[in-house]
């Protein structure tokens, strides 16, 4: 609506002797068709997407839900939320989660759909391939909270088969309660993620793949080269320019470890100091505690370091001639 | 080498598969023969029961109809008006077409965040409502470039005979671009409709009236508590009949984690068919 009235305004006041204006105004009319097509997309994105930026003011001030309704009724405090998070005692504990997780992560799950799209790209029997890449896209379309339920089911202390498994070859003598002991979680985490999301990270890369010309390997072939040899000097150079943007996009979100994930499968209070990251620490002090100021100012230095890393990561890829922009 | 590489498929797809048979075993097996232990391929005590449970409850069938009617109201009201920005977007000689991209592409990096957004849902009074699961989510800049990169890709003499014909571009929109482009609305409907039937984070913040609670959210309640007549209260038959047989819940857990990826494994073999081609355009031109 805010788009259609600024636009109405032309016809309010006509501009005149300005034949340039005119035109604009002719071909802006005779257009009318598809602008209005796609109004309605630029001021749902302004309410839900912009409006939220400007809410991020909030961290500036010391915002009161009462007077709420209207952000500048609350008063300017400067700097003072972030200096209390910078200054925080939790703060060592939530920035050493969310980078180790969040590099346990890139480690591992980065790699994994790598490796695996280059090992389907060398199966011959298209069924096999196919029933394999059907069943491991699979976890990826289910909620994190199916995907934490499973977990908890396997892990769990009764009937849980991955107990089941280890007391049977003897590894353990009495069930794991897995769940709820610190040293255990970010193993489980990073790879119930990497679990979900390999087979479909694959698929990327595995496009990438088929894109090569089938005549490098022959060429290869010919000389001598082995299949190790092709895919460390054919497939993979092939496919750099698609990992390196998944790299720059995967750099953007080194402070973003997980949320959904970390919130269903950390139930146990007791597992807060290994599972407490930005993003969860954001939820329950500023959402959850109603410290909504402070919540904005942890969430907005998260974004601002974000998109700095996101920079930097493209600087260098560009450099390089593979730049996301 | 390659044996070992069809070992590790193998492996790698029986990890991703065990899980679901699993729970599905569970599901199937008798509540309190499972507290034994033990059960993992094949149910011990066949039985139906916990599924006849899940049904018989009201909350939890109340949470089922409203996950299907925001998915479907969801999912096509979000790709219309998606489908069609694009296509407006799409036009070389839309006005202000390069503004427009960077003020959408813009969002795809930076955003307000989680608390401003729960401000801004307060304020617009859409807390408690149905629609807080519909209007945020109309607009979906990713799936934008991927419908204007297929409508960009159409042959323009098609459109310009329809022109000549006195079709004007709404009347081009809906009787050629949109049936020519089902195979792209198909597969962002179906990643939308996913989209919208997993959420359970939304309805967590947004709703208290357990009333307009979707599946997702009342199962991770169910997992948060364990226990399944906390989280669906005690006015049901079905949790009197819970408490009466005074069983573990573990196998009606693993009935309602069945029934709620039921819908998913049913639309997966269409989504798949088409995906790995709308991931594509996606991701690899623009």
């Amino acid at each position: 609506m805010s788009q259609a009235t600024t636009k109405v305004k032309y016809t309010a006041t006509p501009p005149e002797n300005s034949p340039r204006k005119k035109t604009f105004f002719n071909r802006l009319m005779k257009q009318m068709d598809v602008q209005l097509m796609v109004w309605p997309g630029i001021l749902l994105i302004f309410v839900f997407a912009y409006i939220p930026m400007y809410g991020v003011l909030t961290a500036f001030m010391d915002y009161n839900l009462f007077t709420g309704s209207r952000i500048f009724d609350n008063p300017w405090v400067g700097f003072k939320h972030f200096e209390a998070f910078l200054t925080a005692p939790d703060i060592a504990t939530v920035m050493r989660n969310t980078l180790m997780i969040s590099l346990l992560k890139l480690l591992i799950g980065f790699p994994a759909p790598i490796i695996l799209a280059l090992m389907l790209n060398e199966v011959r029997h298209m069924v096999f391939k196919r029933v394999v890449q059907t069943i491991t896209y699979l976890p990826y379309f289910m909620s994190w909270v199916i995907v934490g339920g499973m977990v908890m089911a396997l892990l769990s202390t009764e009937n849980g088969s991955v107990n089941m498994l280890l007391e049977g070859v003897g590894a353990i003598d009495e069930p794991v309660n897995f769940l709820s002991l610190k040293e255990y979680f970010w193993g489980i985490l990073v790879s119930t993620t990497v679990w979900k999301e390999i087979g479909f990270g694959s698929i990327i890369y595995l496009a990438a793949i088929a894109g090569v010309d089938p005549h490098l390997y022959e060429a290869a072939d010919i000389d001598g080269a082995s299949k190790f040899k092709q895919i460390y000097l054919i497939t993979i150079p092939t496919i750099m320019p698609v990992i390196i943007i998944f790299m720059i996009l995967a750099m953007g979100n080194l402070l973003s470890a997980g949320f959904e994930d970390i919130l269903i499968l950390a139930q146990n209070p007791i597992l807060r100091p290994v599972s407490d990251v930005i993003d969860t620490y954001v939820y329950r002090v500023g959402l959850q505690n109603g410290k909504f100021s402070y919540g904005v100012a942890v969430g907005l230095f998260r974004a601002v370091i974000s998109v700095l890393l996101l920079t930097a990561a493209n600087y260098l890829a560009r450099r390089s001639g593979n730049g996301l922009w | 080498m390659v044996v070992c590489i069809y070992v590790f498929l193998i492996l790698l797809a029986f990890s991703a598969l065990y899980p679901f048979w699993n729970t599905l075993v569970v599901s199937l097996n008798e509540g309190t023969d499972t507290a034994k232990g033990g059960i993992t391929f094949w149910p011990r005590m066949f039985t139906f029961a916990n599924y006849e449970i899940v049904f018989q409850d009201d909350k939890i069938l109340n949470a089922f109809y409203i996950s299907f009617s925001r998915t479907i109201i969801g999912t096509i009201s979000a790709t219309f008006l998606t489908a069609l920005l694009a296509y407006g977007m799409s036009k070389s000689y839309l006005m202000g077409r390069g503004y427009y991209s960077f003020y959408f592409i813009f969002t795809m990096y930076f955003g307000g965040g989680l608390i401003p957004t729960f401000l801004l849902i307060k304020s617009l009074g859409l807390m408690n409502s149905f629609l807080v699961y519909i209007i945020p989510g109309l607009i979906s800049v990713w799936n934008m470039i991927v419908f204007r990169t297929f409508f960009k890709s159409l042959p323009v003499g098609l459109e310009e005979s329809a022109q000549i014909d006195g079709c004007s571009n709404w009347g081009i929109f809906f009787k050629m671009a949109l049936p020519l482009s089902m195979p792209v609305i198909a597969t962002l409907g179906l990643f939308t409709a996913i989209a919208h039937w997993n959420d359970w984070f939304a309805p967590s913040i947004y709703v208290s009236n357990q009333d307009l609670l979707p599946i997702q959210t009342i199962l991770r309640k169910v997992l948060n508590s364990n226990v399944l007549t906390d989280a669906i209260g005690n006015d049901s038959i079905a949790s009197e009949k819970m408490a009466s047989k005074a069983l573990t819940s573990k196998s009606l857990i693993s009935a309602m984690i069945m029934i709620v990826s039921l819908p998913i494994i049913a639309v997966y073999p269409f989504l798949q068919r088409f995906f790995m081609k709308g991931v594509m355009v996606g991701s690899l031109k623009e």
